[in-house]
C-alpha cells in the first residue's frame, strides 16, 4: 500500500480512542485529561485531514472501497471541527449533571470515527461499517444521563427506530447487490440499465434508511423525542455533525452510483424534501420545548438542504453543502444559548423560559435574535444566503414547484423563530440567569453570531471553498 | 466621482448605530445617544443635499455609479441614481433626524436601542433606493424587515405583538415570490445587474409570470387593495417615530419598485395588467377613502388616507404618461412629508392625553393654537388643496388619468372629494366644537422641538407646493426616457 497516508487521520483517531481508553480505566479520575486529550485529538486529525488529503483530487484506496477527493476531504474537516466545538461547549453541562465522565469523550470519537468512514466511504459495505460504528455509539450517546428517564428512553427509542431503518438499508443493498453484482458504487454505475425496476427498489429502500438517519419526514417520528430527552450537548450533536456524513452518503450514493437513474430517485428526494420543509415549519408552531422545537426546525432544514442534492446537478449539491455548513453554524450558537440558560445548577429548556431574556441578558438575546432571524432565512444574515443558494440551483432546474413551496415553508416558519423572539423582547422579564458561563460557551456564541452576521460581506470565501467539489 | 458618496450615505447611519451599541445603557446616557443619532442623521441629510447639488438632471444615466465584485461571476454590489430614485433618498435622510427629534417624549425606556433600529432602518431603506442590482435590492428590500419588526413589536402599543407579526409575514409572504422571479432572470439572462438587464431586455412570454411575482411583493408593500390590511394595524400600533417611517418611507420603496422594475423590466406585462392596477386603485381610491370617513381612531384613519393615497401612486405609474409618472413621485414625496407630519401632529396630542380617539378631543383651538394652525395645514395639504404639494401630485395624476383612460380618471376624481371630506371632518371634531373634556384644559401647546419638526415639515410642503419646479426638473428626463424605452420595447416586442 502505497497510499496508507491517505487514511492516516482515520488510522490516528482509531489509535487515539483506544490509547484514551486504556488511560480511562488505569487512571483514576482521568475524565479531565481525557476530554483535552481528546480536543487535542480532534485538532490534530483535522490538521491531518488538511495536510495529507486536501490536495488530492481523487484516490481510491482499498479495492476502490474508499474514495479520498476535496468532498470526503471538506466533509471531513467540517466533521471534526463541529465535533471540536460540540465537546469543548458541554463540559459544563456534563458536570452540572455529574455525567463529566471518561467514556463521554471516547464515545464522541468513536461515531467521529464512523462518520469519517461513512464519508470516505464508496462501498455499501464500507458505508454500512461507518454508519453502524457512529450509530451504537450515538445510541449509548443519548442516553448518557441514565439517571433521567427521559434519557434512556431518547437512547431506547433511537435505538430501535435505527435499528428498524438500518434493516431497510440493508435490505436495501442486498437488493442492489443482487441486482448488479457488487456493492462498488463505480461498477453499481456501470451495470446499471439492465434491471432498472429492480434496482429502484434497492434505491428506495436506502434512500428510506438514510432519510432516517438525517429524519428527512416522513421518517422523522423519533427526532423530536430523542432530541428532547437526550442531555442537551449531545442534541447538539445530533443536530449537528451526524447530517454532514448522511449528506455525504446521500450525495455520494446517488452522485456517484445512481446519476443515470436520476428520474427514479429525483421525483423521492423532491417528496422528502417538500414534506421536510412544510411539516417542520407547521409543526414547530405548536412546540414548548426549545429543544423539542430545534428538532422540528432541523427537520424543516434538511429539507432544504435535499432541495439542493434533488436538483442532480454539481451546483445543487455544492448549495446543499454550503447550507449544511451554514446551518451547523446556526445551530451552534443557538445551542450555546439554550447551554446559558442556566439557574442555580438547574437549565431551563421551556419556551416560557427565554421571556424577558432582553431585559435581564441583552447580549444574549441579541445574538440569540440574530441566530433566530437567520434561521428564519431573512436578510443579510448568513441563513439568507444558505437557502438563496439551494433555491437558486433550484430554479436552474427548472422545478419551481419545489421553489415556491420552500420558500412559502420559509414564510411559516418565520412565525416560529419570530415568536421565540417576541417572547425574548415583548414580554415580561423574569428571574435572572448564571452569568458565569465558560469561556468556550461565550466564545462559541461569539464566534458563530458574528459569522452569521458578517457573512454577507465576505459570501465569496465560502463558494469558493464549496466549488472545488467536483464528483460528477 | 472617486469618493463613494452613495455608499457613505448607505453605511454612515450602521457606522452611528455602532457607536450608539457601546453607549448602550443607563439614563445618564440618554442624552448622549440621541444627540449621536441625531448628528448622524444630520450629516447623512447634508450628504444627501451634496448629492443633488452634484446631480446632473439633463441626463436619464445612472450617475455616481460605484461596482464591486461581491461574489464573483455572479453578483456585484452596484449602487447609483437617476432622477427617479434620489428624491426618495433626499425624503429618507430627511424624515430619519426628524424620527430621532421627535422620540423625546413618545419612547421611554430602551431608547439607544431604538434609536439604533431607526439608524439602521435609514441604510436599508437608503439602499433600497440606490441598488442597481436585483439581489442587492431583494437583499436591502428584505432585511428592512428586522428593525421595522423590532420597532413595532417593542415600542408599540396594546397590540403590538399582533401587527408586528402580521406586518413581518405579510411582507415576507410578498417577497418570497420576488425571490423567485430575481433568480429566474438571472437564469433567463445571466445577470441581475439592472442597467444591463435595461439593455438587455426580457422575453414577452415570460413577463407576465415574473411581472405578477414582482407585484405579490410590492402590492403588499404599498399597499393596495386587498392586501393592505396590514397597514391599518402596524401604523396604529407603532409609536410615533414608527409611524412615521412606516408610512413616509417603507411605502415609497414599492411605488419605487414599480416604477424601476415592473415598468422598467416588464413593459409588455405592464401593458397587460394596467387594467388590473387601474381596478386595484380606483377600489382603494374610493373604498378605503370611505372607510377612513368611518373611523374612530385618529391613527387609523390617517392610515387608511394612506392606502387611497398610494392608490393614486399607483394609478399615475400605469398611465405611462409623462405627467401620471411625474404626479406620482411628486405624490409619493408630498405624502412622504404631510403623511409623517399627521402622524406627529397625532403624536402630539397623544403624548398629552394618551388617547388616539377622535371623540376624546374637541374645541382645542383655543388652548393649543400653535398647533391647530400647523395641523390645519397638514390637514389641507393631505386634501390637496392648491398649494400645498399634495394638489401639485394628484393634479398631475389626474391629469395623465384623463389622458390614458377618462372612465378611471373621473372616479378617481370623485375620490379626491372623498378625501376632503374625512380629513376636514377629523379636523373638525378635533379642533373645534365645544370643549367637553375638562382634561383637554391641561394640554400645553408644541414645545421647541415639536415646533422644529413640524415646521421644517411645513416649510417643504408648501414650498413645493407653490414652486415644484426644482421636483419637476430633477426627475423629467428620467422619465421620459423611461418612458421612450418602454414604447419602444412595447412596439418592438422584446
Amino acid at each position: 500500500m502505497t497510499n496508507l497516508q491517505l487514511v492516516f487521520p482515520e488510522i490516528f483517531l482509531s489509535l487515539s480512542i483506544m490509547f484514551l481508553l486504556i488511560l480511562g480505566v488505569f487512571k483514576k479520575n482521568s475524565s479531565k485529561i481525557i476530554q483535552n486529550l481528546s480536543l487535542v485529538v480532534l485538532l490534530v486529525t483535522a490538521v491531518i485531514t488538511f495536510n495529507e488529503t486536501i490536495g488530492i483530487k481523487e484516490v481510491k484506496l482499498f479495492n476502490n472501497s474508499i474514495i479520498i477527493d476535496y468532498l470526503s476531504s471538506l466533509m471531513k474537516i467540517v466533521t471534526l471541527l463541529a465535533t471540536f466545538l460540540v465537546l469543548i461547549i458541554s463540559s459544563n453541562y456534563l458536570r452540572t449533571f455529574k455525567i463529566f465522565k471518561i467514556e463521554y469523550p471516547i464515545l464522541v470519537l468513536s461515531s467521529v470515527l464512523g462518520m469519517m468512514i461513512m464519508i470516505n466511504s464508496n462501498d455499501l459495505i464500507v458505508f454500512y461499517m461507518g454508519l453502524e460504528l457512529q450509530s451504537l455509539a450515538l445510541y449509548v450517546l443519548a442516553t448518557f444521563n441514565r439517571d433521567q428517564i427521559k434519557s434512556s428512553e431518547a437512547g431506547l427509542k433511537y435505538f430501535v427506530l435505527s435499528a428498524l431503518s438500518s434493516g431497510l438499508l440493508l435490505y436495501g443493498c442486498s437488493l442492489i447487490y443482487g441486482f448488479t453484482g457488487s456493492t462498488n458504487f463505480n461498477v453499481i454505475a456501470n451495470q446499471l440499465g439492465s434491471s432498472e425496476y429492480a434496482i429502484t427498489f434497492g434505491i428506495v429502500f436506502i434512500l428510506v434508511g438514510l432519510a432516517f438517519k438525517i429524519s428527512a419526514v416522513p421518517f422523522h417520528m423519533w427526532a423530536p423525542d430523542v432530541y428532547e430527552g437526550s442531555p442537551t450537548s449531545v442534541t447538539l450533536f445530533f443536530t449537528m455533525v451526524p447530517k454532514v456524513a448522511a449528506l455525504t452518503v446521500f450525495i455520494r450514493f446517488l452522485y456517484v452510483a445512481f446519476l443515470n437513474l436520476i428520474d427514479q430517485w429525483q421525483m423521492i428526494l423532491i417528496f422528502l424534501s417538500i414534506a421536510s420543509m412544510l411539516f417542520g415549519a407547521i409543526a414547530a408552531i405548536g412546540q414548548t420545548n426549545l429543544k423539542r422545537l430545534a428538532a422540528y426546525s432541523s427537520i424543516g432544514h434538511v429539507g432544504y438542504a435535499l432541495a439542493g442534492v434533488a436538483t442532480g446537478t454539481n451546483e445543487g449539491m455544492q448549495s446543499s453543502v454550503i447550507y449544511i455548513i451554514i446551518y451547523i453554524i446556526m445551530n451552534l450558537g443557538l445551542f450555546s444559548c439554550l447551554l446559558m440558560m442556566k439557574r442555580e445548577n438547574q437549565y431551563y429548556e421551556k419556551i416560557e423560559d427565554l421571556s424577558g431574556l432582553s431585559k435581564n441578558h441583552p447580549m444574549l438575546a441579541l445574538s440569540l435574535m440574530i441566530i433566530l432571524f437567520s434561521l428564519a432565512g431573512i436578510p443579510p444574515l448568513a441563513g439568507f444566503f444558505a437557502k438563496f443558494y439551494v433555491f437558486k440551483s433550484v430554479i436552474e432546474q427548472s422545478m419551481y414547484f419545489l421553489a415556491i413551496v420552500g420558500l412559502l415553508s420559509t414564510v411559516v416558519a418565520a412565525f416560529y423563530y419570530l415568536r421565540l423572539i417576541k417572547i425574548m423582547y415583548f414580554d415580561k422579564e423574569k428571574e435572572k440567569y448564571d452569568t458565569d458561563h465558560g469561556l468556550w460557551l461565550k466564545f462559541s456564541l461569539t464566534f458563530s453570531t458574528l459569522l452569521i452576521l458578517v457573512y454577507f460581506i465576505f459570501p465569496s470565501q465560502l463558494i469558493e471553498v464549496v466549488s472545488r467539489i467536483n464528483i460528477i | 466621482m472617486n469618493f463613494p458618496i452613495l455608499s457613505s450615505l448607505i453605511l454612515l447611519p450602521t457606522v452611528g448605530a455602532f457607536f450608539l451599541f457601546f453607549t448602550r445603557g443607563n439614563k445618564k446616557n440618554n442624552f448622549t445617544v440621541k444627540y449621536v443619532a441625531l448628528f448622524t442623521s444630520f450629516v447623512n441629510f447634508l450628504l444627501s443635499i451634496y448629492l443633488w447639488i452634484l446631480f446632473d438632471h439633463t441626463t436619464s444615466e445612472f450617475q455616481f455609479v460605484e461596482q464591486r465584485i461581491w461574489i464573483k461571476d455572479f453578483i456585484n454590489y452596484k449602487v447609483g441614481v437617476d432622477g427617479i430614485s434620489i428624491l426618495f433618498i433626499l425624503l429618507t435622510t430627511f424624515i430619519t433626524p426628524l424620527c430621532i427629534l421627535s422620540v423625546n417624549n413618545s419612547i421611554k425606556e430602551r431608547l439607544s436601542e431604538f434609536l439604533i433600529a431607526v439608524l439602521i432602518m435609514e441604510s436599508f431603506m437608503i439602499g433600497v433606493f440606490c441598488s442597481l442590482d436585483l439581489v442587492i435590492f431583494y437583499l436591502f428590500f428584505e432585511a428592512g424587515l428586522i428593525p421595522m419588526f423590532l420597532i413595532i413589536g417593542i415600542w408599540g402599543g396594546a397590540r403590538r405583538v399582533y401587527s408586528a407579526f402580521k406586518f413581518f409575514l405579510y411582507t415576507l409572504l410578498g417577497s418570497v415570490l420576488m425571490l423567485v422571479a430575481i433568480i429566474t432572470i438571472y437564469w433567463l439572462t445571466g445577470t441581475t445587474d439592472v442597467i444591463e438587464l435595461y439593455s438587455l431586455g426580457i422575453e414577452t412570454k415570460y413577463q407576465n409570470l415574473l411581472w405578477l411575482a414582482f407585484f405579490s411583493s410590492f402590492a403588499v408593500k404599498t399597499p393596495m387593495w386587498p392586501v393592505h390590511t396590514w397597514l391599518p394595524d402596524a401604523h396604529v400600533e407603532a409609536p410615533t417615530a414608527g409611524s412615521v417611517l412606516l408610512a413616509a418611507i417603507l411605502l415609497k420603496m414599492a411605488g419605487y419598485g414599480f416604477i424601476r422594475f415592473s415598468l422598467g423590466l416588464f413593459p409588455a406585462a405592464s401593458e397587460v395588467f394596467t387594467p388590473l392596477i387601474y381596478t386595484l386603485s380606483v377600489i382603494a381610491i374610493i373604498f378605503t377613502s370611505f372607510i377612513a370617513l368611518m373611523q374612530e381612531d385618529m391613527k387609523k384613519l390617517i392610515a387608511y388616507s394612506s392606502v387611497a393615497h398610494m392608490g393614486y401612486v399607483t394609478l399615475g405609474i400605469f398611465t405611462i404618461q409623462q405627467q401620471g409618472i411625474e404626479g406620482s413621485i411628486i405624490q409619493m414625496i408630498s405624502h412622504g412629508l404631510v403623511s409623517a407630519a399627521l402622524f406627529l401632529c397625532v403624536g402630539v396630542v397623544y403624548d398629552r392625553m394618551h388617547s388616539r380617539l377622535i371623540n376624546t378631543y374637541g374645541g382645542i383651538v383655543s388652548i393649543i393654537p400653535k398647533y391647530s394652525v400647523l395641523f390645519m395645514l397638514f390637514t389641507l395639504a393631505a386634501l390637496g388643496l392648491p398649494g400645498t404639494s399634495g394638489f401639485v401630485g394628484e393634479f398631475l395624476i389626474l391629469m395623465g388619468a384623463f389622458k390614458d383612460n377618462f372612465l378611471v380618471a373621473v372616479i378617481a376624481s370623485i375620490g379626491v372629494i372623498i378625501g376632503a371630506a374625512y380629513m376636514l371632518w377629523l379636523y373638525k371634531r378635533v379642533i373645534f366644537g365645544k370643549l367637553i373634556n375638562n382634561d383637554l384644559k391641561k394640554m400645553i401647546d408644541l414645545n421647541r422641538s415639536e415646533s422644529i419638526i413640524l415646521t421644517s415639515l411645513a416649510i417643504p410642503t408648501l414650498f413645493f407646493g407653490f414652486y415644484p419646479d426644482p421636483l419637476i426638473n430633477t426627475i423629467e428626463v428620467s422619465i421620459s426616457d423611461l418612458i421612450e424605452t418602454y414604447n419602444f420595447r412595447l412596439a418592438s416586442k422584446i
